[in-house]
């Protein structure tokens, strides 16, 4: 028996965004939507949290943040990135501020495309990301955002 | 007087009945707010994967004060239901509840100090109204011992109205509930990110979880005797209080520490101290 998939709590960071995703991902939470029936629970706690979800695209600024709240979450864990920012960095990819995607600096599960990302893209990624944890509830470690920056340089990388 | 059957009934049933409370109040409160809400047992769901979680502790010495929040919690219930001394119920209530304290500040987060700080305030705020509880059972019983008090054969809260009130008042400390939820909530509410519970992860956060299950529990315990007389009614009349609570918890929003303070103080002075000038002016006590 497993409980993974029937409790997944969320950590919304909002990593440069315009706030168009985060309305969308807030919009998940009303009675319309109303993700609270699958068990899930908009946490502020990066400890408590299960899945990362996180809209817009990484920069100077938010580098570290990321990684640190990445970091604080307990295995296993999945990230989402939602939005087409923090999946690739957007139109705002070739700013000089801007590093691109999330998968930057730590390994992506999950993308949801979309600007903004609709709130039925939201859920459909979030449960695509509930497989994705029940897989991983063997694997002892997750990648570490040091790993995944090998790995890319390797031309790896998440997906 | 001791009830052997009434501790293992105790330890063995509450997980469920409190899960269960719980799981039912989440779905209540969806409702309340236009929503389906998850299912009656995502308490369960959630505390099963707290438990499948990775053991991360921000210290060795947390680990050891939850396990001891868990312990005495059980041993405050296991008096309560063996129909032991109701002022012992009380000081061992309020031991368990220091331990959670004090594993929160074992950690070095500024969040989990506040969420601290703010679970010390809630206890002295409702601490001199539970001692007044078991003080006007007391006065009409002569006895504090619990088994006396449940076969009194008159029911208690015609004699202690007021105490009951107060009672009601800080039950909406005691369950974490809005408008006093002050040091962490069971809600998605992100204030000071979760209080007292910001540093707990993975199986030490179940098994806070667990211990909550087991106070709701006791708490409820507390609201039977005061309908002891009749097993039925007292039944209805915890259901009720504990719909009235959720019924507070989703009208109002969170208020102020300083008010939270202030008033269950007052309460605890006016209403249950005039309750008991009225029993020894009737000669009651």
């Amino acid at each position: 028996m497993t409980y993974l998939s029937k409790s997944p709590w969320i950590l919304h960071y909002d990593a440069s965004s315009c706030n168009g995703c985060d309305i969308e991902v807030l919009a998940s939470l009303t009675p319309m939507y109303d993700v609270e029936r699958f068990g899930i629970i908009n946490t502020g706690n990066p400890k408590h949290a299960d899945i990362f979800v996180i809209t817009g695209s990484i920069n100077e600024q938010n580098r570290e943040v990321v990684r640190n709240l990445y970091e604080q979450m307990p295995n296993p864990k999945v990230v989402v990135a939602v939005g087409i920012c923090a999946c690739s960095g957007g139109v705002f990819r070739e700013c000089y501020n801007v590093a691109g995607g999330i998968d930057k600096i730590i390994p992506v599960d999950v993308y949801v495309p979309g600007c903004a990302a609709r709130p039925e893209s939201i859920i459909d990624g979030i449960v695509t990301a509930l497989g994705i944890l029940e897989g991983k509830r063997n694997a002892p470690q997750s990648v570490s955002p040091e790993q995944h920056a090998v790995d890319i340089q390797q031309g790896g990388g998440a997906q | 007087m001791i009830s052997v059957i009434g501790v293992i009934a105790f330890i063995l049933l509450s997980p469920v009945i409190g899960g269960l409370i719980a799981g039912i109040d989440r779905k209540i409160t969806a409702h309340m707010q236009g929503r389906v809400g998850p299912s009656i047992f995502q308490s369960f769901y959630d505390v099963g994967k707290l438990f499948e979680k990775e053991k991360t502790v921000a210290n060795d010495i947390q680990r050891f004060y939850v396990i001891s929040y868990f312990a005495f919690m059980i041993f405050t219930g296991a008096i309560f239901f063996a129909g032991g001394d109701i002022l012992l119920v009380v000081f061992a209530l309020t031991l368990a509840q220091i331990f959670l304290v004090l594993g929160a500040y074992s950690a070095n987060s500024p969040y989990s100090h506040i969420g601290a700080e703010r679970e010390l305030i809630q206890i002295m705020a409702y601490e001199p109204m539970v001692i007044l509880v078991a003080v006007g059972m007391y006065v009409v019983t002569k006895s504090f011992n619990i088994g006396t008090i449940a076969s009194y054969p008159q029911p208690l809260v015609l004699f202690l109205p007021g105490i009951f009130l107060g009672f009601i008042y800080i039950l909406t400390i005691k369950l974490r509930k809005s408008p006093f939820d002050i040091s962490t909530s069971h809600h998605a509410h992100q204030e000071i990110v979760k209080g007292v519970t910001t540093e707990f992860s993975g199986p030490t956060l179940g098994l806070i979880e667990v211990t909550h299950w087991y106070e709701t529990v006791i708490i409820l315990g507390f609201v039977y005797l005061f309908f002891a007389f009749n097993t039925l009614i007292a039944i209805i009349a915890v259901v009720l209080v504990y719909l009235l609570e959720l019924l507070i918890d989703n009208a109002s929003a969170r208020v102020k520490w300083q008010f939270v303070m202030k008033s269950s103080w007052a309460i605890a002075a006016i209403v249950a101290m005039v309750n008991l000038a009225v029993l020894y002016y009737l000669g009651v006590g």
